[in-house]
């Protein structure tokens, strides 16, 4: 019995097959694990281990490895606000206080409702933005407390869930077709390269 | 004078807002460079790459036609792309990967076809959650384009491309340690030898590993030659390059400006450009290329902004960011805050990086905060000695990889640089900036 939903699993069996070896499906699997429960719950990592064709313990030792993976339940937006060198001079250190005070929690915690869980974060790449916050890794380029306040009860009455979904950063991601082609033709392929490079080379020596 | 004209080889769609869209990509050219390669002998297409004398935009700056050479002696295996761009202040391969993912997967296609192999990955950062959906959507219409997968546009040639998400890891930018990744493993850099993954990649298989911005010059190049990218720039710099100008400027942003034609005062100050810093106060200093690269002062805002011109003077252009202070920017304050950043990305795996790191972040913090003490200096700068020996340009290693020699560059920069403003800082009992 797959602890995944049948599309998820659908998915993480096709995420699978798209690499030379299953453990390197690893990290997107991981992802797909948060999509469905929030967090590396204990049943996924399980899950995942046998995908992966490896054991539990390769899937946790791996999964603490990386910032975006979740050992334990977080709250329904992950909001995390950078303060690295271009927000810091922008003020990200100010706006990451103030968003404490707004949501109710410490940084690392989450607030009581299970709404919120606050992360200070590194540099998230949108530096012309500055100070950059994101909410489950979507842009919201809030970058003032009024604005972050905005948006905060914006998100508590629902208002954004259609541009923020909820975790998983592959939750949106599909692959349509795009199969690998046949190896036999990809070794006919280079056989046929190999002979125009050596026809070639006798043709200018 | 600024020169504001440079052709916008990498940035040309910027202005549409349905950049990112197939439609708009074939209206602009978009996968003629790969046509006219594939009318050509792959070691062609490599040959216009060397000629072009690009150097890869991900922060080491090697020539990415060397790179491929290298490996001819042996079939390449895969070809890998690194989009896990962290560098604090840099954005470029955002934009890149948001605005022009057809771009991308263009230069990756004709590069998977110069080097022969038939499975090319994309390992961009899972922070990136818009980029991995448009990415993925310009992937799917490329295969219904005929462009990926089997018989590329009726031609002998075959390439699957996969999207690889990655989970949160500034040291998954390490081309090692991103490999590690791809293989589904905790993001730990390899020991070199063997250097590069030309000799031991994915899977202990050749592997060529290029940037994101590498990928994204490589269409105009096969479309125009590489005689043309290189007529532009100047010495080893060659062509255009993006810089993500960050900070106390009044217009952060990217900026696409042909190599060495302009100046650091030109990128800062020029209207086209920067325009100055927030309100018209006076520049402290600023960082030419990433938090790895050591800082500079106004005294060199005159130097042109090229891989050897900089390096010449101690720096680096590194990934092509460019932070800017002010006169109200506590560089004590940003020191601190750079080398917390190296001390929670640090792997663990060498002891200089993982304790040094640590060491000197505590050590900083109580000079921020009150609690710093006047030999604080002398150990911070003992410190960095013994991570990266000599305090050298560039860097003596005592670590796997370069994220630990690139630990002392902002403190030993700022304690060079601005002395006095430690020791108010001791005096004061914290910041007297605050």
């Amino acid at each position: 019995m797959s602890h995944l939903r049948i599309d998820i699993r659908q998915r993480a069996e096709e995420l699978v097959s798209l690499y030379p070896r299953p453990r390197s499906a690893m990290l997107p699997l991981l992802h797909l694990v948060q999509e469905q429960d929030g967090y590396l719950s204990e049943e996924g990592i399980a899950e995942v281990a046998e995908l992966t064709q490896t054991t539990p313990a390769d899937v946790r030792g791996t999964a603490s490895f990386y910032d975006m993976y979740f050992l334990e339940p977080v709250g329904k937006y992950v909001v995390s606000v950078c303060t690295n060198i271009a927000c810091l001079l922008a003020g990200g250190l100010e706006l990451l206080e103030h968003a404490g005070t707004t949501l109710g929690c410490a940084v690392g915690a989450t607030s009581d409702d299970g709404l919120f869980t606050l992360e200070e974060s590194e540099c998230l790449a949108d530096c012309d933005i500055a100070p950059c916050v994101q909410v489950n890794h979507r842009y919201v380029r809030t970058t003032t407390p009024e604005s972050f306040d905005t948006l905060v009860g914006e998100l508590r009455e629902g208002k954004r869930d259609h541009e923020i979904p909820s975790h998983g950063t592959l939750i949106r991601v599909r692959r349509s077709g795009g199969l690998r082609a046949p190896k036999s033709e990809i070794a006919s392929e280079r056989a046929g390269a190999k002979a125009a490079r050596e026809q070639r080379a006798a043709e200018t020596a | 004078m600024a020169v504001i004209d440079s052709p916008r080889i990498v940035t040309a769609r910027a202005g549409y807002e349905d950049s990112f869209t197939l439609a708009r990509y074939l209206a602009t050219g978009g996968y003629d460079g790969l046509r006219k390669a594939l009318t050509m002998f792959p070691e062609d297409v490599a040959k216009q790459v060397d000629d072009a004398s690009l150097l890869g935009r991900g922060g080491a700056g090697f020539p990415a036609g060397r790179k491929w050479s290298m490996l001819r002696k042996a079939p390449i295996s895969y070809l890998v792309v690194n989009g896990d761009e962290s560098e604090p202040a840099t954005f470029k391969d955002h934009f890149l990967v948001e605005r022009d993912p057809h771009q991308l997967i263009e230069g990756i296609i004709i590069s998977a076809y110069a080097l022969q192999v038939s499975q090319a990955f994309l390992y961009l950062r899972g922070e990136f959650a818009l980029g991995l959906e448009r990415v993925q959507q310009a992937l799917n219409d490329a295969y219904e384009l005929g462009a990926l997968g089997s018989k590329i546009f009726g031609s002998d040639f075959s390439l699957d491309l996969v999207v690889h998400p990655g989970a949160g890891a500034y040291i998954c930018g390490e081309e090692t340690a991103l490999i590690e990744g791809l293989e589904g493993k905790r993001g730990f850099p390899r020991i070199k030898p063997p250097f590069f993954p030309a000799v031991s990649g994915l899977y202990g298989e050749p592997t060529v590993v290029n940037n994101v911005e590498t990928m994204a010059n490589v269409p105009w190049i096969v479309l125009n030659g590489g005689a043309a990218f290189a007529a532009l720039g100047g010495g080893r710099s060659t062509g255009t390059r993006m810089f993500a100008l960050a900070g106390r400027v009044k217009n952060p942003g990217i900026y696409e400006i042909e190599m060495v034609k302009n100046t650091f005062r030109d990128l800062i100050f020029d209207p086209a450009f920067g325009g100055g810093i927030i309100n018209d106060r006076a520049i402290k200093a600023f960082i030419p290329g990433g938090v790895s690269a050591p800082w500079f002062g106004p005294d060199l805002l005159d130097l042109p902004m090229g891989q050897d011109e900089v390096a010449e003077k101690g720096s680096m252009l590194g990934s092509g960011s460019v932070v800017v202070f002010d006169e109200t920017s506590c560089v004590v304050r940003a020191a601190w805050r750079i080398t917390k950043f190296f001390s929670r990305e640090s792997c663990g795996q060498c002891t200089p990086c993982r304790e040094g790191s640590g060491w000197i972040e505590r050590a900083m913090y109580r000079l921020e905060h009150g609690g710093g003490r006047m030999e604080d200096l002398e150990l911070l700068l003992d410190l960095c000695d013994n991570i990266a020996p000599g305090l050298s340009w560039p860097p003596q290693q005592t670590t796997i990889c370069v994220l630990g020699s690139s630990i002392p560059s902002s403190v030993h920069s700022a304690i060079s640089m601005f002395r006095d403003e430690f020791a108010l800082h001791v005096t004061n009992q914290g910041c007297p900036f605050d």
